[in-house]
Order: C-alpha cells, then sequence, then structure tokens
C-alpha cells in the first residue's frame, strides 16, 4: 500500500504542469487511500491483540488458506513435506507461532539455517496458520502466559548451565556451532518464543520435551533468561558476553593502546 | 681491549686498529655526538613555566583527592551480601579511584621531569670497577684470615655438616609434592573406568531422576550422569561426574550407521548414549545439532558424526568419542550394558593406543 501510495504522489507530481481536472482526482484518490488504508490499520492493530479461538473451523479455514498461498511451495499443499520442506504434520502450533512470529518463516532464502529476520504475517494470522497445523495432528501447544512468569531463578541457571549453555553461552549470547550454522543469542527474544523453541526444538537446536524438562522447569530457565537480561553483571562492562574474543580484543586495542600512546608521551622531548 | 696501568680501556681511533684478516666495512658508523641543546618553552617562557608547575602540583593534589575518594568509595558502596549490583558499584569506584590516584603522580611526576627539571644534555663517565691491586690482595688475605680463625678449612666435620644441611633442607618441599599425586589408588587404573557399570540407570544432570527410554522424542538430547552420583560426597561427586558424563539422544534409526552388529546392539531404537569427554584435551563436548546429528567441542572444533559411531569429521580430536553400551530393564529405564569399553577423554602415556 505505501508502494502505491508513493506511485501516487509521482504520478501527481509528473501532472502539476498539466491540467487541473486529473489533479483534483489523483487527490481525491490519494485522500480515498489514505482513509481505507488507516481504517484498515486501525482494524487490523485492534484485532490482533484480541486473542484467537485455534479450535474455530473459521480461524483453522484463514490458516488453510495463508497455508496455501505462503508455505505450501515447500511445505507441501497438504503440509506433508517436498524435497525442499519438511513435512509439518504433528509439529503441533507452538512450532508454527516461533518459527513464523520470529520471522524465520517463510525462509529468504536457502542456507545453513533460517535467519529470525522481521515478522511477515500479523499476530492474527500466525495464529491462523499455527491453528491450522495443530488442526492436522496433535502437537505441542503455544504456552499460556502463566506457564511463562515467576520460576526459580537459581534453579533455572543450573539447568541452563547443563542443557543450553554449550550453545547459547552462559548469559545467553549465543555462539557459533558448526557449517556456518549458529545458535542465536537469547537477550531480546520473548518468553514464549524461548518456551516453544524448547519445546519444539527448531532447526538443529534439540527437542526439550517436557519429560525432559518439566514445564515447571522451562518456567525456570525462562525466568533465569529474564533476570540475566534485566540484572547488570556484576563484573562490570560485558563486552557483549562473548567471552574471551571481545574481552581479548578489547584489552589489546585500548590496553596495548593506551600504554603504546604512554611510552611515546614519556620518551618524546618536551617541546 | 688494552688496558693501561690505571686500568683505564685505551681509546684507539678505529682506522688505527690492526685488524689482521678480519674485513672491515669502509663506512664505519660513526658517532654523530650530540644534538645542538635546544631550549624548551618552560626555559624561555616564566609563563608557561608557572604553568607547568600548576599542571604538576594540580595533579598531586588530585591524586591525593583520588586516594581519599577510593577509602569514602569502599565505606559507602559497600558489598552487601544480597545486592549483586553492590559488587559492581564497590569494585567500579574503589578501582577508579586507586587507578587515577597512581596514575596521577605518573603523569605528574613525568610531566615534572619533561618539562620543569634541568634538561642539558651531559656525560657521565664510568670509572673503573676493577680495584687497585692492594685492595685485592688485602681481600684475598681477609678471606685468609677469616678461614684461618672460623676453621672452617680446618674444622672438616662442622663444614660439611654444614653443607649437608643446608642440601638436606629443601628435601620436604620436593617431598610434598607426592601428595598431589592419587595416594592409595592407581591413576593408570582411575583414568581407565568410569562409575558406570552393567545395569546401572541413566539418570538426568543434575535432578538425577532415571529416565524411561519412552521419554526420548527423535531430536531429543539429554545431559545424563549415573544413577548414584548425585548422593556421592561433593569432591567424590566431581571426580565421577568428570569421566562418567554422557549425552543421550534420539535419532531416526535409519539415521544410525553401524560398522558391527555388535556396535548396534550397544543402541536401543535409535537412542545412543556418547561420553561427554573430549578425546583430544578433555573438553566437555555437547554442542548437538539434530539435524545434521553432528556434535561439536566448543574448546577447539572437533567434530564429530552421531550418525556414524561418533567419528572425528573435523578438527584435532584423534578418536571418536567412546560409546556406553545401553538397553533398558524391566521397567522400561535406561540402564548401561557395561562400563565404557575404552578409556574416555584424552590420550594417556599408559593407554593401549
Amino acid at each position: 500500500m505505501i508502494f502505491m501510495r508513493k506511485n501516487m504522489s509521482a504520478t501527481q507530481a509528473s501532472r502539476r504542469n498539466g491540467r487541473r481536472g486529473p489533479l483534483a482526482s489523483v487527490a481525491l484518490i490519494l485522500i480515498g487511500l489514505v482513509a481505507t488504508g488507516g481504517a484498515y490499520a486501525a482494524f487490523s492493530s485492534a484485532s490482533a491483540t484480541a486473542a484467537v479461538d485455534l479450535s474455530s473451523p473459521a480461524v483453522i479455514n484463514q490458516g488453510q488458506k495463508l497455508f496455501a498461498a505462503n508455505c505450501s511451495t515447500c511445505h507441501g499443499q497438504q503440509a506433508q513435506g517436498t524435497e525442499n520442506g519438511p513435512s509439518l504434520i504433528g509439529v503441533g502450533s507452538a512450532a508454527v507461532d516461533f518459527q513464523v512470529g520470529t520471522g524465520r518463516m517463510p525462509m529468504q532464502m536457502s542456507g545453513p539455517q533460517a535467519l529470525s529476520k522481521p515478522v511477515q504475517f500479523t499476530d492474527e494470522q500466525t495464529q491462523a496458520l499455527a491453528a491450522y497445523v495443530a488442526s492436522l495432528a496433535p502437537g505441542p501447544a503455544i504456552p499460556s502466559q502463566s506457564q511463562l512468569e515467576n520460576g526459580d531463578v537459581a534453579a533455572g541457571g543450573e539447568l541452563f548451565r547443563i542443557n543450553c549453555a554449550m550453545c547459547h553461552n552462559v548469559a545467553g549470547a549465543g555462539g557459533a556451532l558448526t557449517e556456518g550454522k549458529f545458535a542465536p543469542q537469547l537477550t531480546h527474544v520473548s518468553a514464549v518464543h524461548v518456551y516453544e523453541a524448547m519445546l519444539t526444538g527448531p532447526q538443529n537446536m534439540p527437542v526439550f520435551n517436557d519429560l525432559n524438562l518439566t514445564p515447571e522447569e522451562k518456567k525456570d530457565i525462562i525466568s533465569y533468561l529474564s533476570y540475566i537480561e534485566s540484572n547488570p553483571s556484576a563484573g562490570g562492562l560485558e563486552l557483549s558476553n562473548l567471552g574471551p574474543v571481545s574481552e581479548g580484543l578489547f584489552l589489546w586495542v585500548f590496553g596495548l593502546g593506551a600504554i603504546v600512546a604512554l611510552t611515546v608521551w614519556i620518551t618524546a622531548k618536551s617541546n | 681491549m688494552a688496558k693501561n696501568e690505571n686500568g683505564k680501556a685505551d681509546i684507539v681511533p678505529a682506522e688505527s686498529v690492526v685488524t689482521g684478516t678480519g674485513v672491515v666495512a669502509p663506512d664505519a658508523f660513526t658517532d654523530p655526538g650530540l644534538p645542538p641543546h635546544r631550549p624548551r618553552v618552560t626555559d624561555l617562557d616564566p609563563k608557561a613555566a608557572k604553568r607547568a608547575e600548576r599542571v604538576v602540583y594540580t595533579l598531586f593534589y588530585l591524586s591525593i583527592a583520588a586516594s581519599v575518594f577510593a577509602v569514602y568509595a569502599y565505606m559507602f558502596f559497600p558489598i552487601e551480601p544480597e545486592n549483586v549490583h553492590s559488587v559492581r558499584m564497590n569494585t567500579l569506584y574503589l578501582g577508579l579511584g586507586i587507578a587515577f590516584s597512581l596514575l596521577a603522580i605518573g603523569i605528574a611526576a613525568v610531566h615534572w621531569g619533561k618539562a620543569l627539571m634541568a634538561d642539558k644534555e651531559a656525560i657521565d663517565h664510568r670509572h673503573p670497577v676493577r680495584g687497585t691491586d692492594e685492595t685485592r690482595a688485602r681481600a684475598v688475605e681477609i678471606f685468609r684470615e677469616s678461614d684461618e680463625e672460623s676453621g672452617f678449612s680446618r674444622r672438616t666435620l662442622i663444614r660439611n655438616g654444614l653443607i649437608g644441611a643446608l642440601i638436606a633442607f629443601p628435601l620436604p618441599a620436593i617431598a610434598l609434592f607426592r601428595g598431589l599425586a592419587p595416594m592409595d589408588v592407581d591413576p593408570n587404573n582411575e583414568l581407565k573406568h568410569t562409575m558406570w557399570k552393567k545395569g546401572l540407570r541413566l539418570t538426568r544432570d543434575p535432578q538425577g531422576t532415571p529416565i524411561k527410554a519412552s521419554e526420548l522424542t527423535i531430536g531429543s538430547a539429554f545431559q545424563v550422569i549415573p544413577e548414584g552420583l548425585v548422593d556421592l560426597p561433593e569432591h567424590e561427586k566431581l571426580d565421577a561426574k568428570a569421566k562418567a558424563a554422557v549425552l543421550l539422544v534420539r535419532l531416526k534409526k535409519e539415521d544410525l550407521h553401524w560398522s558391527s552388529k555388535e556396535r548396534e546392539s550397544w543402541s536401543y531404537e535409535g537412542i545412543v548414549a556418547y561420553s561427554k569427554i573430549c578425546t583430544h584435551v578433555g573438553c566437555p563436548v555437547a554442542l548437538y545439532e539434530q539435524q545434521t546429528h553432528h556434535l561439536l567441542c566448543p574448546c577447539h572444533q572437533s567434530q564429530f558424526d552421531i550418525s556414524n559411531e561418533c567419528a572425528v569429521i573435523f578438527g584435532p580430536a584423534a578418536r571418536p568419542l567412546p560409546q556406553l553400551p545401553i538397553t533398558v530393564d524391566s521397567e522400561g529405564y535406561l540402564v548401561a550394558m557395561s562400563d565404557f569399553t575404552e578409556p574416555v577423554g584424552p590420550s594417556f602415556w599408559e593407554r593401549a593406543n
């Protein structure tokens, strides 16, 4: 819509030195477009916050249409999977909410891993897609808000260090994996997406089902992550928590730089 | 170099030295001498000198202020046991105060030396180190006299006793190093065996709860310790865990490739357990990718392929990770069939291969 509007204003500019009649009609069209766009934006932002009933046939139907238009090229018309994408039967609404809700899907291009990017669908559309995929076969569901808050931070820290820290870094700063893949950083990730990632094991992340890490333990881990994100490190400047690389670079540049500068100053003759 | 009676080195021009067969570079480096003295701004302009003086004493007083600030910071930003943030404030202000107080002294001293102290170039000649012949003779005489008076050469029992005592004195310190090695056990044996044994259940780290085979969905990864490890005393627990830590994963059965039927029997329905201790230098290997089935060691980037008996596919590790043979017991819990069939972790001298 923005694109169209820009096009219109370009047309308007080119016709400014022409007759008056077309100019008026262009202005009229512009007003109409802005009004519809504004009304649509107001409508869609209002509906996005409303809860969506994932089991309602209307929502599932909408999801199926969205799926056919946006996902079926790789995942197949019946979500049965093709050579280019895995089957989504039984992955559950949690997987869809994570993949689409973080912008990883639809995938921009094939590569070592699907990158998170600006989200392509509204919340309502994401929910509809999730509802459709969940209707195909039972699978992990999107967690409720009560499953994400007020866990035991200390217990979560221990579980995080044992199960997550090897890839995601002890402070959740992320880290490299093999052949160009990487474990993303876990700061600025919403609690619900962290929960869904543990539950479904997106891409190369292993699955941590509820029999491995119970919902209570998942809640503890999420509480630990939000704790370290909101509490500054007691050790001072974190330097992105990347460990020896960023710390070493900082010391080489600034520590050695200061020493070199002082040495030059001390040995230079006073003017 | 030749020396005259006074012990001073004869200084002769380089050109007059007889070089024998030595090759003399024709463009021998000649001493350019000192550059002409150049007065500083502070020598010429009393105002500049005054300014430099002001900078120096201001820095010294700032240093005093910073030291006092550090003491105040220590008192007014104390470390509160419940407040992690207080540690940061305490160390930050204390460190800033101490660092600035010392840095200001250094900068002031250097600036003082460079801008205000006399900067006339001068040469201080070294006096000869060798004493006169009389002094040297007297020194030898003193040694002889003290030997005579103490009886060091004469009373040989005393002398030998002293030398022996001085040799024996550091021995206890060396003997104490023995305490660093295991006392009652054969270290070789310790390296070759872990806590795992037949029938021991695989349990979750850190809870120590047993794991049913049905609890592993495809793509699952469990961090595993042997049953009973959590009940050990702290020190023994860490020792045992360092050897017995295991990664338990479930793959599709068709994704696993085995070299023999026997190796295949060490897995259960696509569930495999591998030692987490890297065969390179013993880092914990647990960066598992569930789609590629690669296992990455974060220390030196060794990569192991779980679908292929943990063969090394990249990096410095020399051997595959040892596999723990597993099966299920009558209640459906995963148990070890035996200990690891080879020593876990890095190579050591007595290891067979």
